[in-house]
């Protein structure tokens, strides 16, 4: 006991010392529920993301970007049961802080500081969840959102229109197979459950069960519904032949006519806007719904690389002549490294040329250019005009 | 959406506070009840009612961020993208890859990493798991992630934000959450390809975004240490010795000299003896002359890091930068974890922008001198094995870009020029001159969308055609596409160039490669 007592404080005075003295007490590991992402996720997140903010910019959108903690008392009373979620700061003496929970907060926490009534904006960034590992295994705590909100007052449905647009030029370019996107709205839904004799208070609630239909047969959802949220066995049947309906713009007209749907003003409201949404829809063209290529994880198009030794000093110029004229290309750090040696990095990196330095070469004033994939070479005479084919892809 | 219903009522509090008060005077005419008693009352209500919370009412908030932070509007993200696709686009030049960290580490991962600074580590408030801070720095992280993945050779560069909780009397203006810029080689390589190719990138970048002159200072962690001990320093004294010389990018050699001697106990002799070194600046014959110097030689280790600094210019020149690089024995640098090479980039237009005296620290203070760090690094090859469980070494070299030192410079070059920062890319405005051409409007757009030119229209079924001339001006959106009921009876489409407001009549077909060639010109 008094043993680890000593050790104790000694440990202490250790980390007291800190500083670059000793080896120190370290796990080495990410946060729970966080991770690095290495070259290649890096590589493939850029893609992604180019794409996406591609789209974003052909729709004209601007973007913002938001401090990764907020004051406490920003997010506090905005995402009800999910408050136990958020991250605290610890007190340090300052403001309450806690990191971000999601982007739209931040969102409108600028739009009324800056007392902006319109914009198209998106934000791509990382928020912060302290999910239960119990609960959604295998869920990160820092991910990545990308949000795209459109905010002013407008006629209606055209900025809506332009949001489902936008969702399917993204998930089409982004080639992740087939797709749908559904829709509704939430005035169908409330007239819906009138109409069906749901209680006004149950509202809410009732949303809640209907939602697990993407997961539940309906059979599940409906003893939800009766067992537990005290529906009415014929409300909940009403309810279960109108959810069953799918359809596009036909489908809204026959609700319109519907006898028992048409009796809400709140539904007949929703209902037009969906036919006027789908009339938008087909002027965008969108009311209908690999080759495993090597990641590379850098984007060097030249290697420079020698033949024999003593030959870094030429290496070094031709790789200048390359940089300056805006070539990506990369040379080994090594006085005398070996042919093979170079040529595997290039094999590795999926580098697709080799510019190759020898005595005769440069005796002759040419370079020899080796096109990795084919293993062809090609002399070339080293010259400005050379370079600057390569610094237009010409080469390939 | 509700909760912007919720921020803006609040932004009118102010108001209601003032028709509480108006009410509470007027009542305090009344017999028997007291200003105290009301606020009491009222104290007790709000309490009632944040308990409440929830969803129901509106909320007690302030509409501010967090001290020391700031939102990014769309200008200052557009000229933020122009900086970082120079920045990348150069180290991509160079063949680096880029990876991502978390934005909070384990606590114990930072601990006992950066000295006396640790108290400006924001912790995250112990909510039963492990005990977590924000990031400081992107150094301690990528050592982290070298030792995790048994790496010992990469090029990688990082662009992340970091966070430090500095003390706001001390540093005014400086930002808590700041950007910063990291480009690092770790490996085992020949002596000094590495190093020479990091101030090659640091040229190329500082070139290319066009700030001004520059000059990149160039010094050895033992060529310091050497001549601290040629000058009759004491060894325990080096360090501080060592953050004394820092300051003379500040301050003159007069304050330097009193410091060392008055307050570090140094003999003025000693003192002398650096002064005469620390002034001296050069290139490669610097190098020389110091090797031949009766003294300096008499330190390996000076001789060591004066050999490397000639193998050092004789790789720059032939990467042809050495305009700009100078071998100054003044350099010093918070010298903690670097072993060799080190160097520093300054800006020498005089003071256009506030100063930061180390390009790591972020944002500038609101103090103004002449000079301008806005790069710096060097060699620290005892920083990997620190985290090594079996103590592996992986030297690496490396620099940080003061990224928002460039962001507030650029800032101030945009507000000065006369030019326009689009924050927007939109090349093509889709309108129209007359009523009920909407539809018509929505189908060519789909048509430039599906090309991928890059459009807008308004959100109005009958929008005037000025209003969406004017919204081309404040947008700088170069173009018009103006649909109109001849135009689409005769298969055109009125194309106007809003610079010139020249005005021509394009066939339907040929319009998007219309559009394109002169948007390509541009």
């Amino acid at each position: 006991m008094q043993i680890d007592e000593e050790v104790a404080k000694l440990l202490q005075l250790k980390a007291q010392l800190g500083g670059d003295d000793g080896k120190h007490q370290f796990v080495l590991k990410t946060a729970k529920g966080t991770r690095d992402y290495n070259p290649k996720q890096m590589a493939i997140r850029e893609k992604v993301f180019n794409t996406i903010i591609g789209c974003f910019k052909r729709h004209g959108a601007e973007t913002i970007d938001t401090p990764v903690f907020e004051l406490k008392e920003t997010l506090t009373g905005k995402y009800g049961e999910d408050s136990k979620l958020i991250y605290d700061l610890k007190d340090q003496g300052g403001e309450l802080l806690s990191l971000r929970y999601d982007l739209t907060v931040p969102f409108a926490r600028y739009l009324a500081m800056n007392k902006i009534t319109n914009i198209k904006r998106y934000h791509i960034a990382k928020v912060y969840r302290r999910d239960n590992p119990a609960m959604t295994r295998g869920r990160y705590r820092e991910f990545y959102q990308c949000d795209f909100d459109i905010a002013g007052q407008y006629d209606a449905m055209i900025p809506d229109a332009e949001c489902l647009k936008i969702v399917h030029e993204i998930l089409s370019e982004l080639d992740l197979g087939d797709f749908r996107i559904k829709v509704n709205d939430r005035r169908i839904l409330d007239g819906m459950f009138a109409v069906c004799g749901v209680p006004d208070d149950k509202f809410r609630t009732i949303c809640s069960t209907v939602d697990k239909l993407d997961k539940l047969p309906w059979e599940e959802v409906k003893k939800e519904m009766v067992n537990e949220k005290g529906l009415s066995e014929e409300a909940a049947d009403q309810i279960g032949e109108y959810v069953s309906m799918q359809g596009g713009m036909d489908l809204a007209e026959r609700l319109l006519q519907d006898q028992k749907m048409s009796q809400s003003k709140q539904a007949c409201a929703g209902l037009s806007d969906i036919k006027l949404l789908f009339s938008y829809l087909q002027l965008f063209q969108v009311t209908d719904k690999a080759s495993a290529e090597k990641v590379r994880t850098t984007e060097v198009q030249v290697m420079v690389a020698s033949a024999q030794k003593n030959l870094l000093e030429e290496k070094l110029k031709l790789i200048t002549e390359l940089w300056n004229a805006g070539i990506k290309a990369e040379v080994m750090y090594k006085k005398n490294p070996k042919l093979l040696s170079q040529l595997q990095h290039c094999e590795e990196s999926g580098i697709p040329l080799v510019a190759i330095l020898g005595e005769q070469e440069l005796k002759d004033g040419v370079v020899k250019l080796r096109v990795v994939a084919t293993r062809e070479e090609v002399q070339l005479i080293h010259n400005t005009h050379t370079v600057s084919l390569l610094a237009h892809g010409r080469m390939t | 959406m509700n909760m912007l219903g919720m921020f803006c009522i609040r932004a009118c509090s102010g108001l209601v506070g003032c028709r509480t008060a108006t009410r509470v005077r007027s009542l305090h005419s009344l017999p028997g009840i007291t200003v105290a008693q009301i606020d009491e009352e009222v104290a007790k209500l709000l309490q009632l009612k944040a308990q409440l919370g929830g969803d129901d009412g509106k909320h007690q908030f302030v509409l501010k961020t967090a001290k020391g932070t700031r939102d990014y509007n769309p200008k200052q993200m557009a000229i933020r993208e122009k900086v970082f696709n120079t920045i990348i686009g150069c180290f991509k030049r160079h063949g680096a890859e880029t990876i991502d960290t978390p934005v909070f580490e384990l606590k114990e991962t930072l601990t006992g990493k950066y000295g006396e600074d640790s108290k400006l580590i924001y912790d995250l408030k112990d909510q039963g798991g492990e005990l977590l801070s924000l990031r400081y720095d992107l150094t301690v992280p990528f050592a982290r992630y070298l030792a995790m993945n048994k790496i010992t050779n990469i090029k990688r560069y990082h662009i992340a934000k970091v966070y430090r909780r500095d003390n706001p009397a001390m540093t005014r203006g400086r930002y808590r959450e700041f950007y910063q810029c990291d480009f690092d080689i770790a490996g085992q390589y020949d002596a000094m390809i590495p190093d020479a190719e990091c101030l090659k990138i640091v040229h190329e970048i500082l070139s290319e975004l066009d700030l001004g002159d520059f000059r990149i200072k160039v010094n050895d962690r033992r060529i310091l240490d050497g001549m601290f001990a040629v000058c009759g320093v004491p060894d325990d004294k080096f360090r501080t010795i060592c953050s004394t010389v820092d300051k003379l990018d500040k301050l003159p050699w007069e304050e330097v000299k009193k410091e060392m001697v008055n307050e570090k106990g140094l003999s003025e002799e000693a003192a002398d003896q650096i002064g005469e070194y620390v002034s001296m600046q050069g290139g490669m014959d610097l190098a020389e002359r110091l090797l031949q110097d009766q003294k300096m030689s008499q330190s390996k280790q000076a001789c060591a890091g004066l050999s490397d600094i000639k193998l050092l210019f004789s790789y720059l020149q032939l990467f042809q930068v050495t305009d700009k690089v100078v071998f100054d024995l003044s350099l010093a640098r918070g010298l903690d974890y670097y072993t060799g090479i080190i160097y520093e980039a300054v800006l020498t237009q005089a003071g256009v922008a506030p100063v930061t005296t180390d390009a790591q620290n972020g944002a500038p203070s609101e103090e103004s001198v002449s000079v301008g760090s806005v790069a710096g690094g060097g060699r620290y090859d005892g920083l990997v094995g620190m985290f090594d469980p079996k103590g592996r070494k992986v030297p690496c070299v490396g620099v940080s870009i003061g990224i928002e030192r460039v962001f507030s410079i650029m800032e101030q070059k945009a507000e000065a020029s006369a030019e326009k920062v689009r924050t927007t890319e939109v090349q093509v405005m889709v309108a129209s001159a007359q009523k009920n051409l909407l539809e018509e409007k929505l189908k060519l757009i789909t048509e430039l969308w599906n090309a991928g030119i890059k459009a807008e229209v308004m959100y109005k079924k009958n929008p005037k055609l000025l209003s969406q001339l004017q919204h081309c001006e404040e947008s700088g959106i170069p173009l018009v596409a103006i649909l109109g009921e001849q135009e689409l009876k005769d298969g055109v489409v009125k194309l106007r160039v809003v610079a010139t407001r020249e005005e021509v009549d394009i066939s339907r077909a040929d319009l998007i490669g219309e559009i394109r060639r002169r948007t390509s010109e541009a």
